[in-house]
């Protein structure tokens, strides 16, 4: 990307003058009591919310989502999986926006393949929300099929209305179950994830 | 003081792990079972002087970390509860 990285370790509260934060994916504290929930309280992430805040680039995968949305950053919350497994498979994604800084290199409509592996990706707001989240269009990536139909045969996990990754209001921060950096590289297949990196890198480029 | 905080699931949230547990019931024959939801049970050790500012103290931290309010609701016992 053209950019160099640093990892910042969960007990430092100091983000180093990052220009955009991945919270990655992973078990963060076991996974214990809920998923993302005593992470959300770690010096960095105390740190990410205030950069958040003050309209920096956040982007979450899996547990990173599950993060932001257990410290408010995101709305909603990942609810456990509806046929109670652990899922590790491809799957097909619509991309429903991109005038966003992170899927700017998309087109809306386009169908892309990335992995998901989680337990815990069921997306669930209460209706209200769900429907304002709708209105305020703050999905960005919907489970889909090969073809881009949004049909609960393509949804993996029971997410409501096949959200697989949403935005927030002011347009910074993404949270997102699938796993874009598992497809980065032609090697491992159609590196369909790395649009996603290389659209941050492009709005970075801009402001 | 013994301090319990009892986490349940919303009414509207689905529970695909107690809907498992019932399926298993049912197949072992207890037919009988119409429903099953599993929650937790949290059971804390807590300083404090008096009853009320235990409470005060466990709802707060419930509230911020033990429970999500989104997903679940909660409720506290203590062991001097002058309800039992």
């Amino acid at each position: 990307m053209g950019f160099p990285v640093k990892q910042i370790w969960h007990r430092s509260a100091d983000l180093e003058e990052v220009s955009a934060v991945v919270v990655p994916g992973g078990f963060s504290y076991g996974d214990y009591l809920r998923s993302g929930a005593i992470a959300r309280f770690a010096p960095a992430m105390e740190s990410v919310a205030k950069f958040g805040k003050s309209g920096g680039l956040v982007l979450g995968v899996c547990n990173g989502f599950q993060i932001l949305t257990e410290a408010g950053m995101l709305p909603g919350v990942l609810l456990r999986n509806v046929g109670l497994r652990f899922i590790c498979q491809e799957i097909y994604l619509r991309v429903e926006r991109n005038d966003t800084p992170f899927t700017s290199r998309m087109r809306i409509g386009q169908v892309i393949k990335i992995p998901i592996a989680h337990n815990e990706g069921n997306y669930y707001l209460p209706p209200d929300d769900l429907d304002a989240l709708e209105a305020a269009g703050q999905v960005v990536f919907r489970y889909c099929d090969r073809n881009g139909n949004v049909t609960p045969e393509s949804n993996p996990n029971g997410a409501l209305n096949n959200i697989a990754g949403i935005i927030n209001k002011e347009g910074n921060v993404l949270g997102m179950m699938p796993h874009p950096e598992r497809r980065c590289d032609p090697l491992l297949g159609k590196a369909d994830g790395v649009e996603i990196f290389r659209s941050m890198a492009d709005y970075l480029r801009r402001n | 003081m013994k301090v319990r905080v009892n986490v349940r699931l919303k009414p509207a949230i689905l529970d695909p792990q107690g809907k498992t547990v019932q399926q298993a019931l049912t197949q072992m024959g207890y037919d009988d079972v119409k429903s099953v939801r599993i929650g937790k049970l949290i059971e804390l050790e807590v300083e404090g002087a008096t009853i009320q500012a235990v409470k005060a103290r466990a709802e707060e931290f419930s509230r911020k970390l033990l429970v999500n309010p989104m997903m679940e609701t909660f409720e506290i016992e203590l062991e001097n509860d002058p309800r039992k």
